[in-house]
């Protein structure tokens, strides 16, 4: 097994949390008083963790970059939520949600992680609908459910396209009770630059106070790290333009081992670019694939008229549209897993049938679903001899009524009426599956310090489900940390309060100032986003959606020595103390330029293709992945040495007792 | 297009601000407003100058960060919308765009165009939860039916993003929409209805503490909100504050 | 906590904001039934008007009624001041550009200064007639009551005033000005009254509305109208 011991309990599958729910060490209400907890990230994973460990009574400071704990980019998460619950009495059960989201991993997480996710899965629902969140309903009064990508139940519980921000409210409403309280503190405008260690345990932070500039020290018993994925190493992606691998990131460089950093999921339905000036992208739910069926024109010469303005899409006949995700997957159609739909759609643009102006678009059209949903109103409101155009407005309507924010979202940003054209859609980077490596315990490698939600590598796999996010970050921080947690911080007991006067922290904080110093005396020519845009054009070029050796290397030698030039060359004006976002953002890209080494290292390594990894020396005959069982059924996680390129790779071997391994087929 | 910027700059809370004047050129109808403020800050940034500092996160219209007035309207002249989803298109080649914080004495001012909005922390502190432990070991969800009206009316009272857009419109810089959306969603869901009082009172002694005006009725927040929170919102918490003070 | 939520609190201010505004609301619907008998003609007239005046000022419950209008008046005053004060101090430094004219009424953002041109013709009014009933200046027109008693001659008095030659059509239009302002008042007090006091229902906002709009238009206006039909239309006396 190496050095990584995943710590998953014994016995039967179905037991192993409850089991080890009974075995593991308590802390006494007494005693959970003198111990604190420092919680980096105020999304729902640390938010949820936040507000049940001060609940339980330990002492809790939470950090964030943001101006309020409820800014965390959770909050952007539209569709939904999966739970276990079989309300819809479609034949769901915990098993079949972790056999789907195992499956939808393509084989690469751990099954003990998983089943526990789902077993938790519908005691989310309870504790959410409790704290207020306002669920979608029926008329009946009881909650609405929906499907999504990659599963053939509907399981999925939302609020309009708002899931994320419901719930990130219900999370901060339980933390606000808990900082009435005096529970917890929370820090906001801070951002943590590094973990500090005492005897090799996770003792505390340094957190920059990013109003006033101050370097602060603050001491705990335990950290947990839940600050988030690392898409934005792409620069464009659909992340918060603060969302950073800082945390994560150096505490990698401290011991903790991060793993399967080439994870990343492409989502397919997102707002394609439209310029140089872009920012970010803008995700539009996957719901919509519920309702709106892809297409591309079928003949080369027709795509080509549509990107010179020459034809529209509504003229363009039922035959000679091409609607390949219908063609290619029958059983799932629009429905397939998003890796397999970015990847589709890639497809098609490469081989020139792309829509817009850059060729990189498909079209995401509803007026099917104006047609049926039109017609069924028309038979529930008993209308005879109804029009087409009627029955078009009735079934606009509805659609209107289930999407309407979203289409209002994309005409805002695109400036089409998406009831009359159909929509523009490519994939952009969502979210990442790798990070920290956890044991069962959601514990790194470092003791003491954990991670939660995305910021860990624990549940998905290589491959992300639709609405299987919100649920594992909500799992982590409701009902696995507080747990979990409690067996490590029984030993803590006699500890008493930590000084932040050790030599420990005084050496980290030395660091910091010294790294904030060297940039802005640096004075180069360039500012820290042009370096941004040029890894992010690199990651994406070389290390995105599909990936090859040749390019791969390139790409590792490319972001090294963009790094070299960046520390040589980089332009931060202003001040340390005092508020200064370009000195933020220095940080962060200082660290996107070493994890995107790493993440390229990974992806070379990797030679196969499963779920978001997509090797091009590695599919078959039809373009599909083709994984590699037999060499690389495991768990990648690198050990930092000095340099990204130099990290040390083990090993955890994935064993899969309770699922049978198969070729992942949505046809 | 070409535009004229006129941009409160402010070193620090300490110091005093003032506006000043920026050309710039090369701007593309499809940018978003913060994309121009970006293009704006690179240009600052290679002649050596401090950046304009803005508040900004998500740039999808959800995590309520961004603000700015903007000709003398929160999150500009477009409707539904905040900021970063404010496009350039909405303006004309040659226009002179005035660009300040959102002012209010509970607003305080950090840097440039930052305002500190942890007032609207304070008053969600002060009560805007429902009391329940996070053990999970709560009922099932399907055992408190609601009414889907009742629970759809919660759900547009939640959408709030926080964002201060009602006080900066508001003339006396009231923060009334903002609190009586968080009152009205607990107040119309039956797990929130046991501590309604409790809540509203807590929740308006702190909004009152914190040195927002009151409220005169124009109804200006509703009209500016990005998310058309209602001002139904207003008269419910009128309502339940009403009935808890008399009780 | 609550007795003081009721007394203190920016919310409380409000009801008694409301409260207020909408028993004077009240308040003119009786005055406007009253003064409307000026516009009858004749010899009836006289004494129809001063039997009403008559009644209003020796009436116990009329002068309860009428003690509680001029408290009302009063604390609508201060209580505006009051929010009027805290409302400046909540935006200590103002935009360089605003333009509330996007997203609300005249009315609404100006209640403050039609309140206070209000203030000044409830003085200008009540020093025309009140103070002149109370404190002489009829010596020379007395009534004689059905009782036989002897009273000031109030109809008298208002035909006067606004027949003046020199003073009644400035009179007349002075009144106009403020029926005008008591008219916007009314646009943005009546249903704001409603909402401050929580009365706001998808169902009966626009019925609400409507007849918000409508009190602001027509009792403003039928007060507006007796100091021309009588400086215009009536007979000399």
């Amino acid at each position: 097994m190496g050095v990584l011991d995943s710590k998953v309990p014994q016995g039967p599958l179905a037991e192993k949390w409850v089991s080890h729910k009974n075995e593991i060490n308590l802390v006494n209400p007494a005693n959970k008083r003198n111990i604190d907890v420092i919680i980096v990230g105020t999304g729902l994973a640390g938010g949820s963790a936040a507000a049940t460990l001060a609940e339980l009574g330990y002492n809790v400071k939470t950090f964030c970059y943001q101006d309020s704990p409820r800014r965390a980019h959770s909050i952007a998460a539209q569709g939904g939520i999966n739970a276990a619950k079989n309300y819809q009495g479609d034949g769901d059960s915990d098993y079949r949600l972790f056999y789907d989201t195992v499956k939808g991993g393509d084989y690469r997480a751990r099954e003990a992680n998983v089943y526990r996710l789902a077993e938790v899965s519908g005691n989310i629902i309870d504790q959410c609908v409790a704290q207020g969140v306002p669920f979608a309903r029926e008329y009946g009064g009881l909650l609405d459910n929906r499907s999504f990508g990659g599963v053939l139940v509907s399981r999925t519980f939302y609020a309009k396209g708002q899931t994320g921000q419901q719930l990130l409210l219900g999370c901060y409403s339980a933390m606000n009770r808990q900082i009435n309280r005096g529970k917890i503190k929370s820090y906001t405008r801070h951002e943590m630059l590094d973990v500090v260690l005492v005897d090799g345990k996770a003792r505390g932070i340094i957190a920059r106070n990013l109003v006033t500039g101050e370097i602060e020290r603050h001491s705990a018993h335990a950290v947990v790290i839940a600050s988030g994925g690392y898409g934005n190493v792409f620069f464009l992606s659909t992340n918060a333009m603060g969302s950073n691998v800082t945390a994560a990131w150096k505490v990698h460089k401290k011991g903790a081992f991060f793993a399967n950093p080439c994870f990343t999921q492409i989502h397919p339905t997102c707002i394609p670019v439209s310029g140089e000036h872009q920012s970010k992208l803008t995700l539009m739910s996957e719901s919509l694939r519920n309702d709106g069926r892809i297409w591309v024109p079928k003949k080369l010469e027709d795509a080509k008229a549509i990107r010179e303005g020459r034809l529209k899409p509504t003229e363009l006949a039922e035959e000679d549209r091409d609607y390949y995700l219908e063609r290619r997957y029958p059983a799932f159609g629009n429905l397939v897993p998003r890796d397999v739909a970015s990847r589709a759609a890639k497809e098609r643009c490469d081989a020139g049938f792309g829509v817009n102006k850059t060729g990189e678009a498909v079209y995401l059209d509803f007026s099917d679903a104006f047609m049926r949903y039109g017609r069924e109103a028309v038979s529930t409101q008993k209308i005879e001899n109804a029009s087409e155009e009627q029955i078009r407005e009735l079934g606009v309507a509805v659609v209107e009524a289930k999407y309407g924010n979203l289409f209002q979202m994309y005409e805002k940003i695109v400036d089409e009426n998406p009831y009359k054209t159909p929509m523009k859609i490519y994939p952009a980077v969502h979210y990442t599956m790798g990070g920290l490596w956890v044991d069962y315990n959601l514990q790194t490698t470092v003791p003491g310090l954990y991670a939660a939600g995305e910021a860990n590598f624990s549940d998905h796999g290589a491959n992300r489900l639709g609405a299987s996010a919100l649920m594992q970050g909500l799992a982590d921080g409701y009902f696995v940390l507080p747990y979990t947690m409690g067996d490590y911080l029984a030993n803590d007991i006699r500890t008493g309060p930590i000084s932040t006067d050790l030599p420990e922290f005084e050496e980290a904080e030395k660091n910091i100032r010294g790294q904030m110093e060297r940039f802005i005396n640096t004075k180069g020519t360039k500012s820290v986003d042009y370096f941004h845009k040029r890894l992010g054009k690199i990651m994406w070029d070389k290390v995105g959606m599909s990936r090859n050796a040749t390019g791969l290397k390139e790409a590792i030698s490319e972001i090294k020595a963009l790094r070299e030039e960046f520390w040589k060359d980089v332009r931060v004006p202003g001040i340390i103390d005092g508020m200064n976002p370009e000195l933020e953002k220095a940080g962060r890209v200082a660290d996107f330029l070493e994890l995107g080494e790493l993440f390229a290292k990974d992806a070379l390594h990797r030679e196969e293709s499963c779920g978001g990894h997509f090797r091009e020396e590695h599919q078959t005959e039809e373009g599909e992945a083709l994984r590699d069982d037999e060499n690389f059924m495991y768990v990648a996680a690198w050990e930092y040495t000095g340099e990204p390129a130099d990290a040390v790779l083990h090993k955890e071997d994935l064993v899969y007792e309770n699922i049978e391994v198969k070729t992942r087929s949505y046809k | 297009m070409n535009l004229t910027l006129k941009i409160w700059r402010q070193k620090d809370a300490a110091s005093k601000g003032g506006i000043q004047t920026y050309q710039l050129g090369g701007v593309e109808p499809d940018m978003s407003f913060l994309e121009m403020l970006d293009v704006l800050n690179q240009e600052l940034i290679d002649k050596g100058e401090e950046p304009v500092v803005f508040d900004h996160d998500c740039r999808e219209g959800i995590c309520g960060t961004c603000s700015l007035q903007i000709n003398g309207e929160p999150h500009g002249p477009d409707r539904g919308i905040t900021t970063c989803q404010l496009h350039m298109r909405m303006f004309k080649d040659g226009d002179t765009i005035t660009i300040e914080p959102f002012r209010a004495k509970a607003f305080p001012v950090i840097k440039d165009l930052v305002v500190d909005r942890s007032s609207f922390e304070r008053i969600q502190q002060a009560g805007g939860y429902i009391s329940v432990n996070t053990s999970g070991n709560t009922q099932d969800a399907n055992s408190i039916p609601i009414p889907k009206d009742k629970a759809d009316a919660a759900f547009y009272a939640a959408t709030c993003i926080g964002c201060g857009a009602c006080v900066a419109a508001c003339k006396n810089a009231s923060a009334m929409l903002f609190t009586s959306a968080k009152v009205s969603q607990m107040a119309l869901l039956p797990q929130g209805e046991v501590e309604a009082d409790r809540r509203v009172l807590a929740m308006v002694e702190q909004m009152d503490k914190e040195g927002f005006g009151n409220c005169t009725n124009t109804g200006a927040c509703e009209i500016e909100c990005p998310k058309g929170i209602s001002l139904e919102n207003i008269a419910r918490m009128n309502r339940e504050y009403l009935r808890a003070s008399v009780k | 906590m609550a007795k003081s939520a009721l007394l203190k609190s920016s919310l409380a201010k409000k009801y008694w904001m409301a409260f207020t505004g909408l028993f004077l609301c009240l308040f003119l619907v009786g005055h406007l039934a009253g003064n409307l008998q000026l516009l009858a003609a004749g010899e009836g007239a006289r004494d129809q008007f001063n039997e009403y005046a008559l009644f209003m000022t020796t009436n116990p419950i009329v002068r309860v009624l009428s003690i509680v209008t001029f408290a009302s008046i009063l604390f609508h005053v201060i209580d505006g001041i009051i929010l009027t004060v805290n409302n400046r101090k909540a935006r200590p430094e103002g935009y360089v550009s605003f333009k509330p004219s996007t997203n609300s009424k005249w009315s609404s953002r100006n209640m403050g200064i039609l309140g206070t041109v209000i203030l000044a013709f409830i003085i200008i009014h009540l020093i025309n007639f009140w103070g002149q009933m109370k404190f002489g200046g009829l010596d020379d027109t007395v009534y004689q009551t059905a009782n036989g008693e002897t009273v000031k001659d109030l109809y008298t008095l208002t035909i006067r005033t606004f027949q003046d030659a020199e003073m009644g059509l400035i009179w007349a239009i002075i009144y106009l000005i403020a029926m005008i302002a008591i008219g916007f008042h009314l646009y943005h007090g009546f249903g704001s009254g409603f909402q401050s006091l929580g009365i706001n229902h998808p169902k009966y906002n626009t019925f609400v509305r409507r007849v918000g709009v409508g009190f602001a238009i027509i009792v403003p206006l039928l007060f507006a109208i007796i100091p021309f039909y009588i400086y215009f239309v009536l007979e000399k006396i």
